[in-house]
């Protein structure tokens, strides 16, 4: 950076007070301006209602609303996930003084008609309103366990704010974090994060203010320092921290600067992969908004905090989302990782010191701030804290996002929160933590979810993918499902990974043909054993668990599929091959 | 320091050491295939694992701690190993007993030290026709199925040599080495310095095999065949027959040389010593007289020339235009030897015995090497490829006899030896130089001009006083450092500063030829050491240690050649440079 003169850093300091006071102006325009509304609706743009055809939606209400003379007086909001992606496209309407009301599978034509049957009637007659049967129908009950058993930190703006409106932002409590850390020492918000026990949303769970101390300690190299914010979420069916960042890319950028002040930090990236266009748009928007009134820069909000962002896109690699391999990708090198130590807290992007987090992690350090260690704290189990947003998708009612207190069982998250399985067969397991993860049967309904109870029954946190299966899901397809994309994702880097992968599949596939034999078995756990113990990276260390999790609790399964098995089951062994296959929504 | 205990053994090393190096001091040899001491750990074969508490980590690149409890050998750590060995072969052609490195094969000795005897997993080797063999070059071949991706030619061809011909491409289990977008290695940057070649563990890179045609022109009763060695062999190759890296064996290789049926035993350092009296006189007409482009810069390494030619063709000026040492034999020995012994030269064969692979691809390169009329130089061997004509012929080498080399381009002086290390070059003809410049031969204990000898810098400077005038002096070895080398002058020749050097040396490899791409495999620094220091012991025993003051040589300008830069110098001993694509389009 280039080197200021006391009166230009004066200057600078001057305008970034300024800046604050304008930033603050902004949340009380903004209020001012909703005031003037008699309602609301907030139409769901993420990508899984986008795709049902949410941008029609939109376009129908605004249509609708000003035919009827109404627009002044109705806010419509493109916002972010609504959760329920199952019944997407999703739109609420809220009139000042009513209940809102949701409504699913919403069209272009059904918008007109809300607009005809609920807001017109609502704003221009008194009393009661009566809507159609086919309206009725399509009411979504805000009383739903999937709604009241959540509780939103993270996702709390999400589809009740208009994520491209700073000052919605900032009238919602938006950068208060940031400005509070400013007026703290940096050692002072480490000990407000540690306190916390915020761990890492990415899968491993590593205190994130530990790893935070750990770069603060870390001295600058050629005066720089790093955050990244890991956005390069490619579990198949885990799609967090797209709607994270495409909801509400202002919390995570304000998550990273709070980091930033506390670490020491002087520029973060946020890698993002490319086929997640919604959130690279929305990230560049806020990054775009940020500098404009002064978040980013010089002598911020009038302090001698200095930080600038940037974006870099990932090309699609499963293992960029492995932090050194994610570095080596930022750097314009081939995506593979390196070993460690050193650890990027030592000796990071460019040789930097650097520190990772994942999205949803960055998302709760604002709420942290302003509510402080305890509030969040209070929530969770003893060493799981805070909440956790699962994409729980697969042969499950109410499929879709969700954030639940750590320590939610897995019964509730599936029966209560999902509803149930979709195909209202018997619920067999869920795979958790995506191909690293493994599974959990039916018979652990009763336990939470956190970090050491999934550690524990062989699978992992991971980013919070979540798939539900029924009975009529064959486990080992699903095992080896989950294998083949491991196999495909492996960088190649490392023997054990690559050809221990590579060799397992071709097992697997001989096992699901119905010619595996015992002998196989054995190969299969002799190979993921040096898998878990020679990988050099978290990908080939946690990619033989689907298979190792599903012979340990589904031996049966296996048995029954081969040449050599206990009691060969004839009946039982046809309907295992015609598998089906699970549904992998990204 | 920093105490820790390796299977139960109290250790202390210096901080940074890595769990694998402080195993060696207890006398643990922690196995693996991706670990070279030259290189950086790429941490790729998986096989060093080792538990630290009831933490399994690779030795290779995790560094010790205090207090660290480290077990390098239990049943786990074994069956892991043994799994992720089998796991390797699995994919690796079972071709061991035709392998060209089927001796030095890092992953075979690994599999009988393990007693391999069933790879149980499906071999999963793509056939030749799926993944052929990439000989493009006259130099090395790349056999894509024998490689086991440990990464090592990667991290040397980038981050050592700065050459970036191969890299990984694709991944997960098509994940294969080769140039950028599946070029073949003659169309890309490759300089065919070998280092590649040196530290593959498998047979997955080596030099091209041209020891059978060198059998048949020895079979041939009409070929007239013609040998002559490189400085840097005679301290080599005796590590292929026991001997350790550094002693000398050149009486013994002349001796095995007849045996093998060769006419004629020459040696390069004859050739080198012309170099002296053609680079030197080259350097003096350009310092002295003002004639031509500072600094000057030695062009004796092909892989160095091929270098220039394809990332610094602008310093083409800058380039002496003499040959190198074999390719002046080779020109030499078909015209002025030829007519000595009234053989014709269609008749005649010139196989040069070189620790190089670029060698092969230098005796082609352009129309100057056809200097004679013929090609000068016809077969190039690596020395590798010699001591494998040596064993195969029976020759008991350790027993030889020593002989003498033919003259009259045999004989040397400890100048025209030193050639085959770092900063060799340059001291050679810093000491012609000074004589002729100054009248007077540089005294005794002048001779070895220490600042730019040793490996521990890859640019080694110095200044000399020559008549009163200083002489700026840069060495670079291993190509990585030549960049920021060149970098300087081509800045002070942009801003029409003062050039930063007059003289410069470069050698593609580290420590020079005799860390050269076709030098017995295994080297480190320790071996490299210890080859220079044995060319360094030859040049001390010599009766002569100045190029000029070979009488063969002073032989060869009065009978044949005139003076140096003479018209027939120019013709037969001089080259010419031109610049040339990365990768051909």
């Amino acid at each position: 950076m280039v080197e200021l003169s006391q009166e230009q850093i004066e200057k600078l300091k001057a305008l970034g007070r300024t800046q604050k006071e304008n930033l603050i102006k902004l949340g009380e325009e903004f209020k001012e301006k909703v005031k003037n509304y008699k309602a609301s609706i907030y139409t769901c743009n993420a990508t899984s209602c986008h795709s049902g055809g949410a941008a029609s939606v939109l376009d129908a209400f605004r249509e609708s609303l000003t035919a009827a003379g109404l627009e002044a007086d109705v806010r419509v909001v493109c916002t972010g996930c609504m959760g329920l992606c199952a019944s997407g496209p999703l739109a609420r309407v809220e009139i000042k003084g009513k209940k809102a009301v949701l409504y699913q599978h919403v069209t272009p034509d059904m918008a007109r008609v809300i607009v005809s049957e609920h807001v017109v009637p609502a704003l221009k007659t008194e009393g009661e309103v009566k809507t159609s049967d086919y309206l009725k129908k399509q009411e979504l009950s805000l009383d739903l366990p999937f709604f009241t058993k959540q509780r939103k930190i993270v996702l709390r703006l999400l589809g009740h704010s208009d994520p491209e409106d700073l000052g919605e932002y900032i009238a919602n409590g938006g950068y208060q974090g940031l400005m509070k850390a400013l007026t703290m020492k940096p050692e002072e918000v480490l000990e407000i994060i540690k306190k916390s026990g915020l761990r890492g949303r990415g899968g491993g769970g590593f205190p994130t203010g530990t790893k935070w101390e750990m770069l603060s300690k870390s001295p600058l190299v050629d005066g720089e320092k790093f955050m990244i914010c890991n956005g390069d979420e490619g579990d198949p069916g885990a799609y967090m921290d797209s709607c994270i960042l495409g909801g509400g890319s202002h919390a995570v950028l304000e998550g990273m600067m709070i980091g930033a002040y506390a670490t020491g930090a002087t520029s973060g990236w946020f890698y993002i992969r490319a086929e997640y266009p919604l959130a690279i748009q929305r990230m560049e928007l806020a990054i775009k908004q940020a500098k404009r009134y002064g978040i980013l820069g010089r002598n911020i909000f009038g302090t001698d905090f200095n930080f600038m962002a940037d974006i870099r896109y990932g090309a699609g690699a499963f293992v960029c989302g492995e932090e050194t391999a994610l570095m080596s990708s930022v750097e314009g090198k081939r995506g593979t990782p390196r070993p460690r130590p050193p650890f990027p807290t030592q000796k990071g992007l460019f040789d930097k010191p650097t520190a990772i987090n994942n999205v949803e992690t960055l998302a709760n350090v604002g709420p942290i701030m302003v509510n402080g260690p305890e509030w969040f704290s209070e929530v969770g189990t003893a060493t799981s804290k805070g909440t956790k947003v699962f994409a729980i998708t697969g042969k499950v009612k109410h499929s879709g996002l969700v954030e639940v207190p750590m320590g939610t069982t897995v019964g509730e998250m599936v029966n209560d929160i999902g509803g149930g399985t979709s195909s209202g067969k018997p619920f067999k397991a869920v795979q958790t933590g995506g191909p690293s993860g493994g599974v959990i049967p039916a018979s652990e309904l009763h336990m939470p979810l956190c970090y050491e109870e999934l550690k524990k029954i062989g699978s992992m946190m991971g980013s919070g993918g979540m798939i539900v299966m029924d009975q009529d899901d064959s486990m080992v397809e699903i095992a080896k499902f989950y294998l083949g994309f491991t196999v495909d994702e492996s960088c190649g880097k490392c023997a054990p990974c690559r050809i221990g992968g590579y060799q397992m599949l071709q097992l697997m596939k001989k096992i699901a043909d119905g010619k595996g034999t015992k002998a196989d078995v054995a190969k299969i756990k002799e190979i993921g054993n040096a898998m878990k113990k020679a990988s050099l990276c978290g990908l080939g260390q946690t990619a033989p668990n689907p298979v190792l999790s599903t012979m340990k609790f589904f031996k049966n399964e296996y048995d029954a599929l081969l040449i050599d098995g206990n009691e060969p089951d004839e009946e039982n062994t046809e309907k295992q091959v015609k598998a089906c296959n699970i549904n992998t929504k990204k | 320091m920093v105490k820790l205990t390796i299977d139960s053994k109290v250790v202390e090393v210096p901080e940074g050491t890595t769990i694998l190096d402080a195993a060696k001091s207890a006398q643990i040899k922690i196995p693996t295939l991706c670990h070279h001491p030259d290189l950086p750990p790429t941490a790729a074969c998986g096989i060093c694992i080792v538990k630290v508490g009831n933490r399994m980590v690779r030795s290779c690149c995790t560094p010790v701690a205090e207090g660290m409890e480290v077990i390098t050998r239990d049943p786990d750590i074994i069956e892991a190993r043994r799994t992720v060995l089998k796991l390797t072969l699995s994919k690796h052609p079972n071709e061991c007993l035709t392998c060209l490195k089927n001796e030095t094969c890092e992953l075979r000795k690994l599999s009988a030290d393990f007693g391999i005897r069933d790879t149980e997993f499906a071999n999963i080797t793509p056939s030749k026709e799926e993944m052929p063999l990439d000989d493009s070059t006259k130099s090395i071949v790349l056999d894509p199925r024998k490689c086991i991706l440990c990464g090592r030619c990667v991290e040397v061809c980038q981050n050592v040599q700065n050459v970036w011909a191969l890299s990984m491409l694709k991944r997960g289990i098509n994940t294969h080495i080769s140039p950028a977008a599946d070029n073949k290695l003659g169309d890309s940057p490759c300089i065919k310095c070998g280092q590649c070649t040196a530290h593959c563990p498998t047979g997955a890179l080596t030099e091209r095999d041209d020891t059978q045609y060198v059998w048949s022109l020895l079979q041939d009763p009409e070929k007239y065949c013609v040998v002559q060695i490189a400085p840097a062999v005679r301290v080599a190759i005796g590590e292929a027959f026991g001997y350790k890296p550094g002693e000398i064996t050149t009486g013994k290789i002349y001796a095995a040389l007849r045996r093998l049926g060769f006419n004629a035993v020459f040696d390069t350092n004859f050739g080198a010593d012309v170099t002296i009296m053609e680079e030197g006189s080259e350097f003096i007409e350009r310092f002295v007289n003002g004639k031509g482009a500072l600094p000057l810069i030695t062009s004796c390494c092909p892989a160095w020339v091929d270098y220039m030619e394809k990332y610094f063709s602008d310093m083409i000026p800058h380039f002496s235009s003499c040959k190198s040492p074999h390719e002046i034999v080779g020109a030499l020995a078909k015209t002025y030897y030829a007519d000595k012994v009234n053989v014709p030269t269609e008749k005649m064969r010139v196989i040069s015995i070189m620790p190089c692979t670029a060698k092969k691809f230098e005796i082609l390169r352009s129309e100057e090497m056809f200097s004679s009329g013929f090609q000068d130089v016809d077969v190039s061997l690596t020395t590798r490829e010699l001591a494998r004509m040596i064993k195969q012929a029976g020759i008991d080498f350790v027993n030889l006899p020593e002989e003498e080399a033919d003259s009259p381009l045999g004989s040397y002086t400890g100048a025209g030896t030193v050639f085959g290390f770092s900063g060799g070059v340059m001291e050679a003809a810093l000491r012609t130089v000074h004589a002729v410049v100054t009248g007077k031969e540089m005294p005794e204990d002048a001779l070895e001009v220490k600042p730019i000898l040793g490996l521990d810098k890859g640019i080694k400077e110095m200044t000399m006083d020559l008549n009163g005038k200083e002489v700026r002096i840069a060495v670079a070895h291993g190509i990585g450092h030549v960049q920021a080398l060149l970098e300087k002058v081509r800045e002070a020749e942009q801003k029409g500063e003062e050039p930063p050097y007059h003289f410069i040396e470069v050698m593609a490899c580290q420590g020079g030829c005799v860390g050269g791409g076709g030098q017995p495999l295994g080297v480190t620094d320790e071996i490299r050491k210890a080859r220079m220091e044995g060319l360094m012991k030859d040049d001390r025993g010599s009766k002569q240690r100045c190029s000029h003051l070979n009488p063969d040589v002073k032989k060869l300008y009065d009978e044949f050649l005139g003076k140096p830069l003479s018209e027939r110098s120019h013709h037969l001993l001089h080259t010419s440079y031109q610049k040339r694509e990365l990768y051909k389009k």
